[in-house]
């Protein structure tokens, strides 16, 4: 089996707050393959941003700390990289978009000027190069009269307009990983239609692989391959696409489908009600013992509350952490 | 379901004037709300859709009167109210309340959660003391949170249940009307579904009627009995929520209930992608507003404003090629 591209193995990222030890990511483990796009799903709180933020060493210090684990990127480990080897990987090898486009953009430079930064940076291009580069890549994502825009600022850009640049950014250097932390979460709907159209149309021609972290199931169902299921900064289930909506396993996962309002299934006439997940997740301050949904699961058993379940593999490729399935 | 008209709308309009120059003259208007016409019956969900910058949350402000209309009717009840007096217009406010979107917004930090649900009670000579307070632990067992909880602070809650807090403060007063202004989009999916079906079943309970207020179809179409869709100040689509989804007239909404993503792989959709971005409604196109991204544009719909019109079964629509 190939070698996979990248590959979390036990993480632990922990913050060291003035309230106690908040553990983000608490032995999370997951691999990309080349060119594949893995969705990782969850709520608040559930780690996936802060997994995202590990992988390219962006974690503040203080108070956050990767404490334990390997992140393996084509068999080297990031955490034993010097900082300006970690430089040359990213906005080269692994680059990643974020969800605010507004406060991600800087807002005094031009948006030719940020994209060719990163061409000058890692490529060493002349600022003629560099300038017809970020013309390219505008024209790539879909940017009206880029030799026109190329000049302007974010503020002169519309949302959409500046989650295009953001990912023309992004793809400057043609990353082999693209991280795109909830790229159309701040977007309406229409434009994030374009987006996530943008995102597959560029994924093939450039064979990029991308981790797609995002709450939205509809998005995961459009875009991933294969869905991690993150909560309380634990992979709950982890599964092909099809699988997780057909088979969900664990109860977390089973949950969250239930609860969704589906426009394609709702509009009936007769109005019922969502099955909902009652409670709230923990605070990562004060997590209880054994497993972390027991108290939301309608299927707790008296062992959930003391030990944790650790991922079991339920199917081809399908792993899930339940004492239901022991 | 009983069709008596609660509210009827009649030619709204809100425009905000954005002054400039040195003597911060009017130069110009943000066309927000451009002459929309619906009723909300009474006991039913009105969902009010559509991306940012159509004028759905304004509406739902000028109808409450915490704007003023620039311009039309808002009959409530069989009365008109945009010209009531400030007196009569804060009696009937105990009629028409509002939920907002920002749970963390909402509510005044400094105030504890009894003093912002027993306020109204209190300033609409309803209740006081001991009583108010039996009726502020009532209704936060209502929205399924704890009497005990009336004496902590909102920042002590989470999204989810500072939600619950804001709409305990909208039924103390008993409302008939109320506008839920994005109530669950700030909110988690799974709780989203807990906040959805408190609203619901408190409507059933006490015969509430919503203006339901979101971007989220999914949402919308699960809680609504009616649906209208807004771009650009105005609405071009209303229907049931059963024939907006089943028979979509305008190229508007088609887009936009193409553009969901379903959570479900297998579905495989035609997607109609629209190009472009939403104009300005400071300078909104001529004609249809809709017409420069519209996939099925001619020539008359640059020129002129397309009427909304009844194309039958309560299905209305404003478009050329559509009645």
């Amino acid at each position: 089996m190939e070698q996979p591209l990248l590959e979390i193995q036990d993480l632990h990222t922990q913050f060291f707050t003035d309230d106690g030890l908040a553990r983000a990511v608490d032995g999370v483990s997951y691999s990309l393959a080349k060119g594949e796009t893995v969705g990782v799903v969850g709520e608040s709180g559930c780690g996936k941003s802060v997994t995202a933020l590990s992988i390219l060493r962006l974690i503040p210090n203080p108070p956050g700390r990767i404490v334990a684990g390997e992140i393996l990127f084509e068999g080297t480990n990031l955490l034993d990289l010097t900082p300006s080897e970690m430089r040359r990987i990213r906005g080269n090898d692994i680059s990643m978009i974020f969800q605010e486009p507004m406060t991600s953009l800087n807002p005094v430079f031009t948006i030719g000027n940020q994209i060719a930064e990163a061409v000058r940076l890692h490529q060493g291009l002349s600022r003629k190069e560099a300038l017809d580069k970020a013309v390219e890549m505008l024209t790539l994502v879909g940017i009206p009269v880029p030799e026109r825009r190329v000049h302007e600022y974010p503020h002169q850009l519309s949302g959409g307009m500046r989650q295009r640049a953001m990912i023309a950014m992004a793809l400057s250097c043609n990353p082999k990983v693209l991280i795109a932390d909830e790229p159309t979460t701040a977007l309406d709907v229409t434009i994030e239609a374009q987006i996530l159209d943008l995102m597959r149309n560029l994924q093939h021609e450039l064979g990029t692989a991308i981790i797609m972290i995002t709450h939205d199931l509809g998005v995961v169902a459009e875009m991933a391959r294969k869905v991690v299921v993150m909560y309380a900064g634990k992979v709950v289930e982890q599964a092909p696409v099809e699988q997780i909506f057909a088979e969900p396993n664990h109860p977390y996962t089973q949950g969250l489908l239930q609860s969704l309002p589906r426009v394609d299934k709702d509009a009936t006439g007769q109005k019922h009600r969502l099955q909902e997940i009652p409670g709230i997740v923990p605070s990562l301050l004060n997590l209880p013992p054994g497993c972390k949904f027991a108290s939301r699961c309608p299927k707790a058993m008296a062992i959930c509350e003391e030990e944790e379940p650790l991922l079991q593999q339920v199917g081809p490729n399908h792993y899930s952490a339940c004492w239901l399935n022991h | 379901m009983a069709a008596e008209t609660l509210l009827e709308v009649k030619h709204l309009k809100k425009h905000f004037p954005i002054k400039g120059g040195i003597f911060s003259k009017t130069i110009g208007y943000v066309y927000a709300v451009d002459d929309i016409s619906f009723t909300l019956h009474r006991g039913e969900t009105l969902g009010l859709v559509g991306e940012s910058g159509c004028g759905k949350s304004t509406t739902g402000r000028t109808i409450l009167r915490l704007l003023e209309p620039t311009a039309g009717e808002v009959t409530f009840e069989g009365q008109e109210i945009t010209q009531l007096n400030k007196s009569d217009m804060r009696a009937l406010r105990r009629e028409m309340q509002i939920i907002f979107q920002d749970p963390y917004a909402s509510l005044n930090p400094r105030m504890t959660v009894g003093s912002i649900i027993g306020e109204p009670l209190e300033i609409h000579k309803i209740a006081r003391g001991a009583e108010k307070e039996e009726q502020v632990a009532s209704l936060l067992q209502k929205v399924g949170l704890r009497p005990e909880d009336m004496r902590k602070y909102p920042h002590e809650f989470s999204g989810g249940q500072r939600q619950r807090i804001g709409i305990a403060r909208a039924l103390g007063l008993n409302p008939k009307l109320i506008v839920c202004d994005e109530p669950v989009s700030a909110l988690d999916v799974s709780i989203q579904a807990q906040v959805i079906n408190l609203l619901g079943d408190l409507q059933e309970e006490f015969g509430l009627s919503y203006l339901f207020i979101a971007h989220n179809l999914n949402v919308v179409e699960h809680i609504s009995n009616r649906v209208a869709v807004m771009y650009l100040g105005k609405i071009v689509e209303l229907a049931s929520d059963t024939d907006l989804y089943a028979n979509p007239q305008h190229p508007y909404t088609e887009a936009l209930l193409s553009a969901v993503p379903i959570p479900d792989p297998t579905v495989q959709k035609k997607r109609i992608i629209l190009e472009g971005d939403v104009p300005s409604p400071i300078n909104p196109p001529s004609g249809c507003h809709f017409h420069t991204r519209c996939p099925y544009k001619e020539q008359i719909c640059e020129e002129v404003e397309p009427e909304f019109k009844n194309i039958g079964g309560g299905h209305w629509v404003a478009c050329h090629l559509r009645t």
